[in-house]
């Protein structure tokens, strides 16, 4: 059964993404919107992490939260896909579950 | 009445929460009341001064306009967390560039930020009369 996982903290704040990262099963999705866009960023604390996430989920960000941020795309993990809201309800319809990491 | 010297630290991300706009409300007060204001901004909170922020895309007010409004109300002393940006891949070019114009100096453009270290910063917070948290 596949999963969409959303986080909506910023990893600096809180422990949602490797949370989230940790108890994720192989093959599901992580979807990082409102302060969790954070996490997808290159060159942080954090990048490290996520990308090595990425060997077993796939990651997506949702734009809109990142362009609210003044967060340029060009500076998203390699491997992260940004996503508009339509491509959010594609991923919501498209896994059986989704679980938010608040 | 007694000038004081208030600091307000920035923690937070803006959108996500209301903290930073809060802040901003109450620092505004604060510099209509002609205190000695100043800003930190430590860990998230120097997401909040980034720019290039468009909020079209979520249906909420972009208010980091404002920031450059501080000036105009005195305030000019907005210190930034130097190990708070390094964490977060982020210098100094990724913040908006925040002025303020010296009335003693022919109304010259003085930058508003000052880049300071953990160290720094705690003597900073030591010279304050009050320091309100958001």
């Amino acid at each position: 059964m596949s999963t969409l996982h959303t986080v909506n903290k910023s990893p600096f704040e809180r422990d949602s993404l490797s949370a989230c990262i940790r108890l994720a099963s192989k093959g599901h999705a992580i979807l990082l919107i409102e302060d969790g866009v954070f996490g997808a960023m290159a060159g942080t604390d954090h990048s490290d992490m996520v990308s090595g996430a990425m060997k077993d989920a796939t990651i997506y960000v949702l734009g809109p939260d990142l362009a609210a941020r003044g967060m340029s795309e060009d500076r998203v993990i390699d491997g992260i896909q940004v996503v508009d809201y339509s491509g959010f309800v594609e991923l919501t319809a498209k896994h059986e579950t989704c679980q938010s990491w608040l | 009445m007694a000038i004081k010297k208030f600091m307000f630290v920035n923690r937070k991300a803006p959108y996500g929460t209301v903290y930073a706009l809060e802040s901003l409300e109450v620092v505004l007060i604060g510099a209509a009341f002609e205190q000695d204001v100043s800003l930190a901004f430590v860990g998230d909170g120097v997401y909040q001064i980034c720019k290039g922020q468009s909020t079209d895309g979520i249906g909420m007010k972009n208010f980091s306009p404002t920031y450059k409004a501080l000036g105009d109300y005195e305030v000019t002393k907005l210190y930034v967390e130097k190990e708070s940006l390094e964490a977060r891949g982020l210098t100094l070019d990724d913040l908006m560039p925040l002025v303020w114009e010296d009335e003693d100096d022919d109304y010259a453009e003085k930058p508003s930020i000052r880049l300071v270290s953990s160290e720094e910063l705690a003597t900073v917070f030591d010279e304050q009369d009050v320091v309100l948290s958001f």
